[in-house]
């Protein structure tokens, strides 16, 4: 009764009042960081909310630079010093996520100050750039639900890119696009038999999937490829304006003036919310995740739902995969997904194994992205290369300040064996 | 299960330790040798269906064996090849003994190859007998500093190491790029990011220069070959290596053991990154004599295979990064005779690993390489 059972819980709280602790520094170095670095921002920031020929305008929003950015730290401050004062609990998540929302907000106005910058444009590159990473993080998720680990996204990413741009170019963008479907379902399929039915360490099966198909794509685009550039030349779809939605201000653009990628993705990750947590058969899935020998002894065939959540998961990824070629450029370049797959798996456990939190993820890299992108226009004093950094970084302080909140499925990673 | 059985089966694991011959010998010797022989046939297919016509396909492969052992020049660029892959992949072997999968090595080889470089650069003018083996250091302390901060993370807040390496490499090209451009460091007269150059009394001896200066085998041959011994003995022989294993095994029973976990993780990681770091540092002193961007050039990804082929032995480890330098210097010289793009050897490397990795795979499609009864208790 007593050491056992209560040797853990002072763990979990010992853990507990450290990340508290830890939270706090972080937010009172970043409420330091906006003082120190920001601090000195002359005149006002201007921020277009429309464009010259959108229905409705909106007008543009001015924000007093200097101001708004020492209140923005000393907002973060406060958060920081109540992480001490008060001690965490339920805020600890929250508070770093405002923190650093507020900082991300601060820097927007000190980049602008005395400058405009096109909001809505921004809001817009963010979507399109966080499809990939969402349709990657889903793929994984569909794969971690049964238990499978699903490295191989980027691999398969890569092949819908490479399978996009190929049979786009012969058969036109539709059968490009299925056919990138239909091949990263393929990989699916592979990976869940290594797994499955051959009991390969998962982590293996993805690492060598991966390297497979970039050396597999590379050989042929740079022996093919090369010499018959028809066979690379796919057609791109076009951005499909959804009347009236299309028409509103700032969300518009972003989520209703889109090609099929986005839509593709916004319903991918409605279907599989309500597929995984409001159907039977999502049930059954999760379950195989969280104990595959309970689910087995009440009928359900482990092995078979692995092959298919895998397969599916696969063909989410081929979807994606052919954004990189179908949805925006219309032709292949080796290793084109540049780690693309890997942070979606960051989307995925940084989402904590749900779709929707997974497209948040997403677009909070999106937005990072793009958010670089607009401000290598601005001529900011900061190297280029520190904004590229900074997602990353991001995605490293979320990770580290979210988690023992974000829980895998249980049996995530083990191989099941049949008695 | 009857007493019989348990008899025998507890006769059989007597007889396998008294003389570990056949079934050891089928998983050492004849998968690894269906695995390259099986590869090598599909790369041929994949080749074909490519439209590459047959005799250029017997040319490639003549030229894959030239250019990995057919001469003495041959041989010194597979050990050139093989060693920054061995050391990156010693330290992922002992990352994975560890119950850790560090796939930051590629970062760790860029940071730690780039402090070689600079702190070549800078201490110019000591004698060869003091700043090569301090560049080497350099190159170690940063390399698990970087890793070291994934370690940090995991240890004190969870933080999946998967992750956070994958995100320091990330971090680590762009850190590269903007430190190859910093006045203290760039090349004087250029505009390109391109460090300054390491001087000579830092670079790694070559071996074989007397006999003919295109021989680039260094002495990086050497500290590749100690740090298999000193990982081993590491691994196998000291209290640290145990401890290591230990949580790797079962990370409760080594917290309930007494060995302190988040310590335990944090060295794992940093000793990973030394050796991660020592490769690249290999690389800049041995090979390069400069830093420039990714010039990595995927080592700590192959790395990663070459770790996994070589089941995480130290000794596995150095036969795999010299199966994979062969195939990298064969494959240089296939591109050059054969005009078959280089790419093909990563098809090749991720085969071989699929078979190797998998051996029930290739228990059912060669079923007469195996002993009728080694299907059953594969693992």
């Amino acid at each position: 009764m007593s050491v056992a059972e209560h040797a853990p819980r002072a763990i979990i709280d010992q853990a507990a009042r450290r990340r508290t602790r830890i939270v706090g520094a972080i937010l009172i170095l970043i409420a330091a960081f906006i003082v120190m670095v920001l601090g000195d921002a002359p005149g006002q920031a201007t921020f277009r909310l429309s464009r010259p020929r959108d229905a409705w305008v909106l007008p543009n929003l001015v924000v007093p630079a200097q101001p708004f950015i020492y209140i923005a730290a000393a907002l973060t401050a406060f958060l920081g010093v109540r992480q001490f004062l008060r001690g965490g609990g339920r805020w600890t998540t929250l508070s770093l996520g405002l923190g650093l929302g507020l900082a991300v907000l601060a820097f927007l106005v000190w980049a602008t100050a005395e400058n405009a910058f096109s909001l809505t444009g921004m809001l817009q590159a963010t979507m399109v750039r966080a499809v990939p990473i969402a349709l990657g993080g889903l793929a994984a998720l569909m794969c971690e639900r049964v238990a499978v680990v699903n490295i191989a996204v980027e691999g398969m990413l890569l092949a819908g890119a490479f399978t996009g741009a190929l049979m786009g170019s012969v058969i036109g963008g539709w059968g490009g696009l299925l056919s990138a479907v239909v091949i990263g379902g393929l990989f699916g399929f592979i990976l869940a038999a290594l797994v499955v039915t051959y009991r390969m360490d998962q982590i293996i099966a993805g690492v060598v999937i991966n390297l497979f198909v970039l050396g597999l794509t590379s050989f042929v685009s740079s022996q093919v490829f090369a010499e018959m550039r028809h066979l690379n030349n796919a057609p791109v779809f076009p951005a499909l304006k959804i009347p009236i939605l299309g028409d509103i201000p700032v969300i518009g653009p972003m989520l209703f003036q889109q090609n099929i990628f986005v839509y593709g993705a916004l319903i991918m990750v409605a279907v599989s919310t309500y597929y995984l947590f409001h159907t039977r058969n999502g049930l059954r899935a999760r379950a195989v995740g969280e104990h595959p020998r309970a689910a087995d002894t009440l009928g359900i065939d482990v092995y078979w739902t692995r092959y298919v959540h895998v397969t599916i998961g696969g063909m989410i990824a081929g979807f994606g995969g052919a954004w990189f070629t179908l949805g925006s450029v219309g032709r292949f370049d080796e290793n084109m997904t540049g780690g693309r797959g890997f942070i979606g798996l960051a989307a995925m456990i940084f989402g904590r194994w749900h779709p929707v939190g997974a497209l948040m993820a997403a677009l909070v890299f999106g937005f990072t992205d793009s958010l670089q992108q607009k401000l290598a226009l601005l001529n900011t004093p900061i190297p280029s290369e520190f904004l590229a950094m900074a997602p990353y970084i991001a995605t490293i302080i979320v990770v580290a300040g979210l988690i023992g909140r974000a829980r895998a499925p249980a049996a995530d990673g083990k191989p099941y064996v049949k008695e | 299960m009857s007493v019989n059985d348990t008899l025998d089966a507890a006769k059989e694991r007597l007889l396998q330790r008294a003389a570990p011959g056949r079934a050891q010998f089928e998983d050492l010797v004849i998968v690894p040798l269906f695995a390259v022989a099986v590869a090598l046939m599909l790369g041929a297919l994949i080749m074909l269906a490519t439209g590459i016509d047959l005799p250029t396909i017997g040319r490639s492969f003549v030229a894959l064996l030239a250019g990995s052992v057919g001469s003495l020049g041959a041989l010194s660029e597979t050990l050139v090849a093989a060693v920054p892959l061995v050391l990156a992949a010693l330290g992922l072997a002992l990352g994975f003994r560890t119950g850790l999968f560090n796939i930051g090595a590629e970062g760790q080889i860029l940071m730690g190859g780039l402090a070689a470089v600079i702190f070549g650069f800078t201490f110019d003018g000591l004698p060869f007998a003091i700043l090569m083996p301090l560049s080497l250091l350099a190159g170690m302390l940063v390399g698990a500093f970087y890793a070291g901060i994934a370690g940090w993370l995991r240890a004190a807040t969870g933080a999946h190491e998967v992750i956070s390496t994958i995100m320091l490499n990330l971090i680590s090209y762009r850190l590269l790029d903007y430190m190859l451009r910093l006045d203290w460091v760039q090349r004087e007269g250029r505009s390109d990011p391109i460090s300054r150059s390491v001087p000579e009394a830092a670079e790694l001896p070559r071996l074989l220069e007397w006999l003919d200066p295109n021989l680039r085998v260094h002495a990086g041959v050497f500290v590749m070959l100690a740090a298999v011994f000193v990982v081993h003995w590491l691994l196998f022989r000291a209290k640290l290596g145990f401890e290591f294993r230990a949580s790797g095994a079962s990370p409760d029973a080594a917290r309930y053991a007494g060995i302190r976990a988040g310590l335990i993780i944090v060295l794992a990681m940093a000793t990973a990154g030394a050796l991660a770091g020592l490769a690249g540092a290999n690389q800049v002193l041995g090979v390069l004599g400069r830093a420039s961007p990714g010039f990595s050039a995927g080592i700590g990804f192959d790395a990663i295979a070459v770790a996994l082929l070589g089941r995480s032995h130290p000794v596995g480890v150095l036969f795999a990064g010299l199966l994979f330098g062969a195939l990298e210097a064969g494959g240089r010289q296939m591109q050059v005779d054969a005009g078959v793009s280089i790419d093909l050897i990563g098809i090749i490397q991720a085969l071989i690993i699929v078979f190797i990795a998998a051996p029930l795979l290739v228990r059912a499609l060669f079923p007469w390489g195996f002993r009728a009864a080694s299907k059953g208790n594969a693992e």
